[in-house]
């Protein structure tokens, strides 16, 4: 398996400038932990060539790079307004009672994290929830219990 | 019935797709770029020219125009950017273009890259577009092994999770890996852009337009729709109440009316239609009598709106505008992005004299210092952000004056019953929080 660093050496070769890579390299490197640490943003910056404060100036920007740790999965849950009109509350409280927990929180067992985001990119086909970065579409509260059913089975297969 | 005409979409019923190039090839796919490059490049600008095509993000500024600005003999590179960056709420069409079609948008960019002698073209993707990303990618390792990129490069990058890096100077600054804020202009990006060489940004549906307009030549295009300033189709992003929400492509001139009832079914459960917001979130709403306005530039003008990124909101008579307007604000102050003083702290206004409107702890005068703190961000910044969540708020309450003052005595008139009631914003998980406390 290729090291982060070697990884990131490769993205740093597409562009003419290289500082071009740091999003990529932020990306790669919470691909590979799960979330960007201290550490994380250490072993990054070294092979951008920038400083680990720099690459946490510009991670902190962005609403996808997470600087705590969070679930090995993520459901997010459009809450944005033509989502809203069409019943996104209502899916996020059925996550929030099938998981028991509350968005933004992560469930006990370090399993699932659940949030809201804002719109998505799927409105006419309300409410659109991303289940680890795949859109679900079109759902109602009543399709959660199955999703979270699909996302604990999955857990465990993998456990 | 109004009827679709596939230039940029795939057409047909079911939502075909077109991801593969033999079947875009079918269609007479990649005959457009064939063509371009028998042509001079100035050859090929004046064509966009004359097709009177206009940006499609939004700003709906002359696409030919555009390009012939760029800088010439500066002895750097001249890049084409794509703007895949699609985040304004109610906007999902550059979406469906790239997972149905993305050749169309390879074509669009191999077109233009070579009108204006780039050959380095960086497509921003927002992060969120991961099967978006995975479906371009594909069709372009399809591309190379057709040898049809004739030399130019095309990069597609990944955003990650900003709605200010679809202005063009935030997009330049993030693809150049660093906070997706806003730059000052002059220089415009024309001038010194990407890496401060001469750059054209391009939104996805401008570029996908490109090869129709080559295959039918400019002057047939600018024949569709409402010429001479609204010429061609619209992917229209239809959503919210309505039954049949989706992606729909139309000559512009089209109406309110017949997009929401006849093309989308009309409002769902036997519900009135109360308002819509006619080009994304951003834009000043139109009122249910408002709807036989035409939706071209111009007679969007005059009925106080715009077409904007051409996202229909359909709203129905159980949302509180309050809400809505609270909602709008929450969004704007989530990505806002800080730099300039106005949208930072005047967005963080707006959204607490919204919860105390819809609290009913306000008074008359809050509606007024609410239109106030809009009239101090309009037009004060470096970019449109603010403007994009004063203009819709200070329309909800000229429009809704009389449901606004309800509130003021005890809280919201809806009683728990809007649409809307407490949705809860991503703002309110502090999903900004800092990586070290600040010492006490």
């Amino acid at each position: 398996m290729s090291t982060l660093y070697d990884e990131i050496q490769e993205v740093r070769a597409l562009y003419p400038v290289s500082r071009s890579a740091t999003l990529p390299a932020l990306r790669l490197a919470q691909e590979r932990y799960g979330w960007l640490s201290e550490e994380a943003f250490r072993e990054v910056a070294k092979a951008l060539d920038e400083t680990p404060a720099y690459c946490m100036a510009v991670a902190s920007f962005y609403d996808m790079y997470h600087l705590k740790p969070v679930g090995r999965h993520l459901v997010e849950v459009c809450t944005n307004i033509p989502c809203a009109l069409v019943g996104a509350q209502q899916v996020l409280e059925a996550f929030e009672s099938e998981l028991g927990v509350r968005a933004g929180e992560t469930t006990e067992d370090g399993e699932v994290t659940l949030r809201t985001v804002e719109c998505a990119g799927g409105c006419g086909w309300g409410t659109v929830v991303a289940v680890d970065h795949r859109y679900r579409e079109r759902l109602t509260a009543g399709d959660v219990p199955a999703i979270v059913e699909g996302i604990r089975s999955e857990a465990g297969n993998a456990s | 019935m109004p009827a679709e005409q596939f230039l940029v979409l795939a057409g047909a019923e079911g939502g075909r797709l077109l991801t593969k190039l033999a079947d875009y090839r079918a269609v007479g796919g990649f005959e457009a770029l064939a063509k371009a490059r028998t042509m001079e490049p100035a050859q090929v600008v004046q064509e966009i020219l004359d097709s009177g095509l206009r940006g499609r993000g939004g700003a709906f500024f002359p696409t030919g125009r555009k390009a012939s600005f760029l800088a010439q003999g500066t002895g750097k590179p001249t890049y084409l950017v794509v703007n895949a960056d699609e985040s304004e709420p109610g906007t999902f069409k550059d979406r469906e273009i790239m997972f149905t079609v993305p050749h169309r948008l390879i074509e669009g960019c191999l077109i233009t890259a070579h009108a204006i002698g780039s050959d380095r073209v960086f497509i921003y993707i927002r992060g969120e577009y991961l099967h978006e990303f995975e479906v371009i990618k594909a069709a372009l390792e399809e591309v190379h092994g057709a040898n049809l990129l004739g030399g130019v490069t095309i990069v597609l990058h990944r955003g990650a999770g900003a709605y200010i890096c679809g202005e063009e100077t935030a997009l330049l600054e993030s693809l150049e890996g660093k906070r997706g804020q806003p730059r000052t202009k002059p220089p415009f990006p024309a001038v010194a852009g990407l890496y401060a060489s001469p750059s054209l940004i391009n939104n996805v549906e401008t570029i996908a337009t490109v090869p129709k307009i080559l295959e039918l030549g400019a002057k047939e295009y600018a024949k569709i729709g409402v010429p001479p300033d609204s010429s061609g189709t619209r992917v229209f992003s239809l959503s919210g109440n309505v039954v049949n929400g989706g992606n729909y492509e139309l000559p512009m001139g089209v109406t309110l009316r017949e997009l929401i009832y006849d093309v989308g079914g009309g409002i769902p459960n036997g519900r009135e239609l109360k308002a819509v917001i006619p080009g994304g979130s951003s834009v000043p709403v139109l009122t249910a009598r408002q709807i036989d306005v035409p939706l071209d530039a111009g007679s969007m003008a005059e009925a106080g709106s715009m077409l904007g990124s051409g996202a229909i909101v359909v709203i129905d008579d159980r949302c509180c505008m309050v809400q809505l307007g609270l909602r709008v604000a929450q969004f704007y102050m989530h990505e806002s992005c800080g730099k300039c003083t106005p949208c930072r702290e005047g967005t963080r206004w707006m959204v607490q004299i919204l919860e105390s409107i819809e609290a009913g702890t306000a008074s008359e005068g809050d509606l007024d210092l609410l239109l106030d703190v809009c009239d101090r961000i309009l037009g004060k910044c470096l970019c449109p952000l603010g403007d994009a969540a004063a203009m819709p708020v200070a329309s909800y309450i000229d429009k809704f004056r009389a449901e606004f003052r309800d509130h003021l005595d005890g809280g919201c008139p809806m009683q728990g019953e809007s649409s809307l009631e407490n949705v809860l914003a991503p703002v309110d998980q502090h999903t900004h929080d800092p990586v070290a406390e600040v010492p006490a």
